[in-house]
């Protein structure tokens, strides 16, 4: 071996490295569509049981989770795709209240759901999948919705709080950003107010798409592979602290809500456009559409004459209800206010996050509706 | 394979050979503090490496020649005074400051004190123990005495706050995981290894730089393989020219043990069984799957740490052992042991497990009773070596018991003129020695007995 040899290996090592790189990238085209169709490879469904929520964790060596970006890798990891069997499926979306915060599967809206043993007039057992996840973003739940409707739902329960409005909020998330493709559709799609080319749009480059520029996609995906098998042995999804700080009940006397005070909060403002777009997405899929205004916290505090809980001062939130109620009024979405469904003592971290047994009203207060709505079905 | 000439003037292979010599040297005494980590109490990364330094220079003292030539000592000795003052006057370079330690080291005058006081030490030692190589169980005892120190929890939290006082650090917040020293262990091996071999007559002679480069050699100084230092130093004074040929194999050998270290075992961690998901885990199938990850995972983690020393060191000419050869594909607990850090269990067979069998056998006792002794001790020191704790004493006996009962099913067979077990039979047995080592495992993984047999119950079922 000589100085030539030497230099032949070292250029033909740099040859295979940029042509592998420019293949992936090539692969990869238009906005890491490799990566996505990548993402439906997985070993959930087969060799681990499929997740019951979408993945998500903060902490991943604790909760045996890992947050990422790709919805098909997400959707695959989840017992939604699954082999379909016969039984009434009830698509649950919605933020982290819905897809469970310091609660155990059996103890989310879906879990007692399914604990109620409902069913549906032909005798279909009514089983509830929880597809919420711990984003407030309207948009963020029509991302999901629009994947969902892949895995044939019976009926779509779709769990909505005034933080998950704000227009301005809507492209703020990650998941929303890394997914700007599928956002842009719905944009076209369904006349959204949203910009398209707004900046926090996350589109990547020509070296952003090759394997290098993917690395950190990947490793995720290859994470949330591994931590199946946790997943499988131990059943647990997020890390469960042995403390936590209570909900705030106390308040500062602070009548803002965003950036907006007292008496009006424009309608305009609040991106109904979404609620309507994710409405008509599943009614033209021939699916039905409940839409639940979730619990809050109603404090007993100080100042909780002028705030419910620091999330809402009083006003915006009731005329958030208002709105709510009149928008949904004439349309094809039925409707449940469930916002003072359950006591104060009954949340935990957040103004919308429940207990257990707060988890049980709700699903209580939403069983009727969903039995009403497989009648129809 | 053709040579590649580095550059027209260092074609001569001499001078090849003495420039690596002297890269190595000093790539060795840098590596010590660059892969220490920083600790809570203040400048022990570059406390515990010059230690270590001058407990390298002390072992030296304790088996050199006396007639060592008295400008290459001076020579060498200087070298690690530029070094390591060197290392301390980066403290006054503020871009510098954390090159080679991960805090500001201290001042240059302390350090010079220290390397003084280490200095002085080593010439008494030197003089004492020279002329009598069978005082150098001294030194092996202060040696073991520190190794104990560093083991045992009680101990080490002693030891902490001892180092504690002397930073003006709160004495009552020491712990024993304030002291982590990086490469200690493996450095005992060696300067015992050396210690050993003085006294038996051995050891080569060496000069003060070639002892250093052996006992701190970058490239095996966090996990081995543990060289002898007559081997060593065959390959460290053989002709030396850069070869492509070795240096590719050496390449390789890295990129195989990186995948095998940073994909393969990184990823096995992250389901491998440990103490929250013993807890956790629920079934004999899942806790399995959580066992045999761990199994695997601790193979490619020590195994991809071998095979990037092997490499890194086959670059520079030198060959160090290898640590594994498909340990798990073994048809028996003896050859797994004759497989699996290799270089560990032969230290152990030639320092403890020979000397131990050769004195019972002259005190008359029964070869069962010698198998049994020296098995079971030798298991348990490599055990309690991990740490002192039940759980790595169990782990030790678990194997030292495996590999007797082994040795008397041999001797049994051999007696009988068994024939050659066919292939079917050899892989039952790799596969029963497999979930044998495996067992072993959950004692070492999990850090009580309680725990461990919990997962044991689990395992099984129960």
């Amino acid at each position: 071996m000589n100085r030539c040899s030497l230099a032949r290996i070292l250029a033909k090592t740099l040859a295979w490295f940029v042509l592998f790189n420019a293949l992936f990238a090539w692969a990869n085209t238009p906005d890491n569509a490799g990566v996505a169709a990548l993402g439906q490879l997985s070993l959930y469904n087969a060799l681990w049981p499929g997740r019951l929520r979408l993945p998500y964790g903060d902490d991943p060596s604790r909760a045996y989770n890992v947050s990422l970006y790709s919805l098909e890798a997400m959707f695959a990891s989840h017992v939604v795709s699954g082999r379909p069997s016969a039984e009434f499926r009830v698509f649950l979306i919605g933020d982290s209240a819905t897809w469970g915060w310091l609660l155990r599967n059996e103890e989310t809206l879906a879990g007692q759901l399914n604990a109620l043993g409902l069913r549906a007039p032909d005798g279909r057992p009514v089983r509830a999948y929880n597809l919420g996840y711990p984003i407030m973003s309207l948009t963020k739940d029509l991302l999901i919705l629009r994947h969902a409707l892949r895995h044939q739902p019976d009926l779509v329960v779709w769990l909505v709080t005034l933080e998950s409005f704000p227009s301005e909020a809507q492209l703020d998330h990650p998941i929303v950003r890394h997914n700007a493709p599928a956002v842009r559709a719905m944009i076209a799609d369904y006349a959204l107010r949203a910009d398209p080319n707004d900046p926090r749009f996350v589109t990547p480059t020509l070296l952003e798409r090759t394997l290098v520029g993917q690395r950190r996609a990947l490793a995720d995906w290859l994470r949330l592979q591994a931590y199946g098998a946790l997943w499988g042995a131990t059943g647990i999804d997020q890390h469960y602290p042995e403390r936590y700080e209570p909900a705030q009940r106390d308040f500062d006397a602070d009548l803002r809500f965003r950036q907006f005070t007292p008496p009006e909060l424009p309608k305009s403002a609040l991106a109904f456009d979404a609620l309507d777009a994710g409405i008509r997405m599943a009614t033209e899929a021939g699916i039905p559409v409940l839409i639940v205004n979730e619990p809050i916290l109603i404090s007993q505090g100080r100042n909780s004459h002028l705030r419910y809980n620091a999330l809402y001062p009083r006003w915006a939130y009731d005329a958030y209800r208002a709105m709510l109620r009149a928008h949904l009024a004439q349309g094809q979405a039925r409707y449940l206010d469930a916002w003072d469904s359950v006591p104060q003592a009954e949340f935990t971290n957040s103004a919308v996050h429940l207990t257990p047994r707060g988890v049980r009203l709700l699903a209580e207060a939403i069983a009727p509706a969903i039995a009403d709505l497989t009648a129809r079905r | 394979m053709a040579d590649i000439a580095l550059a027209p003037s260092l074609t001569g292979r001499y001078t090849q050979a003495r420039l690596r010599n002297a890269g190595l040297f000093v790539l060795s005494v840098l590596g010590i503090y660059v892969l220490q980590p920083a600790m809570p109490i203040r400048q022990m990364d570059f406390w515990l490496p010059t230690v270590a330094l001058l407990l390298a220079v002390v072992v030296w003292a304790a088996t050199a020649a006396a007639d060592q030539s008295a400008r290459a000592l001076i020579a060498d000795g200087s070298g690690i005074a530029v070094l390591v003052l060197g290392i301390a006057g980066t403290r006054y370079i503020e871009p510098l400051s954390t090159l080679f330690t991960r805090t500001p080291a201290p001042d240059v005058l302390t350090a010079l004190l220290a390397l003084a006081f280490g200095g002085a030490v080593a010439l008494l030692i030197a003089r004492l123990i020279g002329p009598r190589p069978g005082w150098t169980w001294g030194v092996l005892a202060a040696l073991v005495a520190l190794l104990v120190a560093l083991k045992v929890e009680p101990l080490t939290q002693a030891l902490a706050g001892a180092l504690r006082a002397w930073q003006g650090q709160s004495v009552a917040a020491a712990s024993a995981l304030d002291v982590r020293w990086l490469g200690f262990s493996y450095l005992f091996f060696r300067l015992v290894a050396a210690l050993r071999e003085r006294a038996a007559g051995r050891l080569p002679r060496m000069s003060l730089r070639e002892f250093i480069t052996y006992a701190l050699f970058a490239p095996a100084w966090i996990a081995g393989p543990i060289d002898r230092p007559e081997r060593f130093l065959k390959d460290l004074r053989a002709d030396f020219r850069f070869n492509l040929a070795d240096s590719m194999e050496g390449g390789r050998r890295v990129a195989v043990g990186a995948f095998k270290k940073f994909v393969l075992a990184d990823l096995l961690a992250l389901f491998a069984l440990n103490e929250a998901n013993a807890l956790q885990v629920r079934g004999a199938a899942w806790a399995w799957l959580l066992l045999y990850a761990y199994a695997l995972r601790i193979y490619f983690d020590f195994g991809g740490y071998s095979d990037i020393a092997i490499g890194i060191a086959r670059v520079f000419g030198i060959r160090l052992p290898e640590n594994f050869s498909r340990p798990y594909l073994k048809p028996n607990l003896t050859q797994f042991w004759n497989s699996w850090h290799i270089s560990l269990a032969q230290w152990f067979r030639a320092y403890y497990f020979n000397p131990l069998t050769r004195a019972l056998r002259t005190r008359g006792w029964p070869a069962p009773a010698i198998i049994l002794t020296g098995q079971l001790t030798t298991m348990l020191l490599i055990g309690l070596w991990h740490g002192v704790t039940w759980n790595f004493a169990i782990w030790g006996a678990w194997h030292g018991l495996g590999l007797f009962i082994h040795n008397r099913w041999a001797d049994f067979a051999r007696a009988r003129a068994m024939p050659e077990p066919p292939a079917l039979q050899r892989a039952l047995g790799a596969a029963l020695t497999f979930h044998f080592v495996a067992l072993g495992w959950v004692w070492f993984a999990l850090p009580d007995p309680a725990l461990a047999w919990r997962m044991v119950a689990t395992l099984f079922g129960l």
